[in-house]
């Protein structure tokens, strides 16, 4: 087992952990804290697949950007007190089988395929650098790159005006 | 690592992440629960990316298969800020007209 399983099964567990620390902590500020760890963890996966640029968007983007804004919306809510009213027994039991049979049921489709076995190449491999994803993106995907721009302008409009006070 | 691995891990990570929609009922935690999904999705495709490379690489050691799974990981985290930056405002706006954001009070369609 070398250092790249170590490092697989590490962080395989700890993207599962911190997830279902997430979706069971009772306080909101500590589910968003769990969830920034989980996307350091599936960083840390990007990396260890050598997709370094995605890896640092992932960060930057993901952990820095968008959780910084839920942040941010928790404690203007004031959230932070554990005030969740709890819902229905039964629907969490419910909803906890309904996830789990949805597993069961994707894992036993998958489990015995032939696909399945192909390697997966790590740590090695020059398409996740930035030089090679740039050239494509710029040169292949350059329309939905400018019409990504445009998604961003409708989205700050969109927040300006919902987020407006008013009527 | 072989491709099944990763399909497990973002099989479970996806299934986490409907638990949470189904179980909670706070809307924050539910939008978190909504990114752990795309991150699955995420990771799954970085993974499918390098297993084509691979697999077209002992053809072709030049190749850049497999590049395209990559940049439409970049346009999920795209579309996933668009979203994020709508949504939070959705539920502050929603905070602001009843106080809560517990989404069983959002059923006044039903009425």
């Amino acid at each position: 087992m070398g250092i790249t399983q170590i490092l697989f099964w590490f962080l395989t567990a700890l993207v599962l952990g911190s997830a279902l620390m997430v979706i069971f902590s009772k306080n909101p500020v500590h589910s968003v804290l769990w969830l920034i760890v989980t996307f350091f963890c599936i960083s840390g996966h990007y990396i260890l697949l050598n997709a370094q640029f995605l890896a640092i968007v992932n960060v930057i983007v993901y952990a820095g950007a968008i959780m910084v804004l839920f942040l941010f919306v928790v404690m203007l809510m004031n959230l932070n007190a554990e005030t969740e009213p709890q819902k229905n027994k039964w629907l969490k039991f419910a909803g906890a089988i309904a996830g789990s049979c949805l597993l069961l049921v994707l894992v036993a489709a998958l489990k015995d395929t032939d696909a399945m076995r192909q390697e997966v190449l790590m740590k090695t491999g020059d398409i996740g650098l930035i030089h090679n994803l740039g050239m494509v993106l710029f040169r292949d995907y350059l329309l939905p790159f400018e019409i990504s721009s445009v998604l961003f302008l409708s989205a700050m409009v969109g927040t300006v005006v919902i987020g407006k006070k008013g009527d | 690592m072989t491709i099944n691995h990763y399909i497990f891990l973002s099989v479970a990570l996806f299934c986490i992440g409907i638990v949470g929609v189904l179980t909670r009922r706070n809307a924050i935690v539910i939008f978190m629960s909504v990114e752990l999904m795309l991150n699955a999705v995420n990771i799954l495709l970085v993974a499918f990316s390098k297993m084509h490379y691979l697999a077209a690489k002992i053809i072709n050691p030049a190749t850049q298969a497999g590049i395209e799974g990559q940049l439409f990981v970049f346009f999920i985290m795209v579309v996933a800020a668009a979203e994020v930056s709508v949504g939070l405002a959705i539920i502050v706006m929603m905070y602001r007209n009843i106080h809560s954001v517990d989404v069983n009070f959002l059923n006044r369609l039903k009425h």
